[in-house]
């Protein structure tokens, strides 16, 4: 009997110490260390392409592959953006029927502040981001709100880009509970299998950027939105942020949600808060 | 001699019918059944792609009378609807082991 | 209406090289649309590059070139301050032409 015990105690023990040790790295996980993380997802990118400049990463693809940088550097003579960059500023310039502008929407007129974007909002207790922005602007003006994936939002986007040209990210996550929730969120949106293809964002541009899919070269995670929005040539057109999230979930087979869910905003702003101090390259161009 | 053989080709004649009737009675079941598995995916907000055009494939032969066809898709529907529910609730705490660490 | 057509051409020595990048659906008449009907071919046929009266570059194109084509080709015999003159038309018979100088 004592005999039973004893065994019984030791199995008990041993299981006790087994969730000590796993109970830890569990809680790690749970309680998101921002700083930390971005220091050890940079590290990561840093260490797995050694010869790439830290500045480099937001050209995507083109700098991981020799032959692709030649030609994204002949592109950027001449680049295939240049039509939605030139209406995106008529755009942005003219005024709404009741006579106020864009600029009456946003600090310093709207001019060199997309690196900003997006922010946590901490009376609506949600991210906005800029696409979601320059629309409750239209409708606060009387205008219809635009899509999300076509062209008028890409070429506004696009202009508002450009004058952000160079300038670091600088995204902030206030002292909120909830700011870190929706960072935590994006988070988890990134690296969650989904699709009947069973992908995760974190499956191509966290463990094979540089490699490819099918006839494209993956871009790494890093940087990753600093050249929205995109001249795609698969798209013979332009795309925004919106569309080419909503476009990575149908390739893997996944029902997109619509655009600027909660779910998207929260990744827009993990991903963009990880490339923070790497500069804004749009409007991009890409294969 | 004639009269079973008659009789016997008489109840073949009208259960054909009924058999008609009972598929399309099935497909609305299976399609209910699938349509239900999709919409609790999308309440986990992981719906597939493939399993709506399984469910338009339903749907399509249905209204082209073509009930075997119209089941068969309906019980693929559900299947990937099923699957689509497993990976959401199997993948919702599997991504930590993927995070930069 | 803004040009349709944007063209940069630089000289260096006797080789002037020049870049352009056409606005034009380019549509190659095999496309459906969201609807199933097939959009109709609308593309530029023929684009010329004329300097000093000269024809110095001339695309013959047809449904295969893509949307909003971009080309790229060297010439000599040009002078910084010369023009160069850009034209194109398409199968429906609409035109467009621009003159840039040569930087």
């Amino acid at each position: 009997m004592k005999a039973r015990f004893a065994i019984l105690l030791a199995t008990a023990a041993l299981a006790l110490c087994a969730l000590a040790s796993v109970a830890p790295r569990a809680l790690a996980a749970d309680t998101p260390d921002p700083v930390a993380e971005a220091k050890l997802f940079r590290d990561y990118f840093t260490n797995k392409f050694p010869k790439v400049k830290l500045e480099d990463f937001v050209n995507g693809p083109y700098s991981m592959n020799e032959d692709m940088h030649k030609q994204w550097l002949e592109k950027e003579e001449f680049p295939p953006y240049q039509f939605a960059l030139d209406a995106g500023k008529e755009m942005f310039e003219k005024p709404f029927k009741n006579g106020k502008t864009y600029a009456d929407c946003f600090p310093d007129g709207g001019i060199g502040i997309r690196q900003n974007y997006p922010y946590f909002d901490e009376k609506e207790g949600k991210v906005v981001t800029l696409e979601l922005a320059l629309n409750r602007c239209r409708e606060a003006n009387g205008e219809a709100p635009y899509s999300y994936v076509k062209d008028d939002m890409a070429s506004l986007t696009a202009y508002m880009a450009f004058t952000s040209r160079g300038k670091p990210f600088d995204i902030k996550i206030p002292n909120d509970p909830r700011a870190l929730e929706a960072y935590q969120d994006g988070k988890r949106y990134f690296y969650t299998r989904r699709g009947q293809l069973n992908f995760s964002c974190a499956g191509c541009h966290v463990q094979s950027p540089g490699e490819r899919l099918r006839a494209e070269v993956l871009a790494p995670a890093l940087g990753i939105l600093n050249a929205m929005p995109i001249y795609r040539s698969e798209w013979s057109g332009m795309g925004t942020i919106s569309r080419r999230l909503t476009t990575c979930n149908s390739q893997t087979r996944a029902v997109p949600l619509a655009p600027q869910s909660d779910e998207y905003r929260n990744l827009e702003y993990y991903l963009s808060y990880l490339s923070n101090g790497l500069p804004i390259s749009g409007p991009g161009a890409r294969p | 001699m004639r009269a079973p053989l008659v009789i016997a080709g008489l109840l073949v004649a009208a259960s054909v019918p009924a058999l008609a009737a009972s598929s399309e009675a099935d497909f609305k079941t299976a399609y209910a059944a699938a349509e239900a598995a999709e919409k609790q995916a999308g309440n986990l907000r992981n719906q597939w792609l493939t399993t709506e055009a399984a469910l338009t494939d339903a749907k399509k032969a249905a209204d082209a009378g073509n009930f075997d066809q119209a089941i068969a898709s309906a019980k693929e529907a559900e299947a990937l609807a099923k699957a689509s529910i497993f990976q959401a609730t199997s993948e919702k705490e599997r991504w930590k082991d993927m995070e930069i660490r | 209406m803004a040009s349709t057509i944007r063209v940069r051409a630089i000289s260096s020595g006797d080789i002037t090289e020049v870049q352009a990048l056409v606005q034009h659906p380019m549509d190659s008449g095999f496309v459906k649309d969201a609807q199933g009907a097939l959009i109709p071919a609308h593309f530029i046929q023929q684009l010329t590059f004329e300097y000093g009266g000269k024809t110095v570059f001339l695309a013959d194109w047809g449904p295969a070139v893509s949307k909003d084509p971009y080309v790229k080709f060297s010439f000599k015999g040009a002078k910084k301050g010369d023009d160069l003159k850009i034209s194109w038309v398409d199968n429906k018979g609409a035109t467009d032409a621009t003159t840039a100088k040569i930087q």
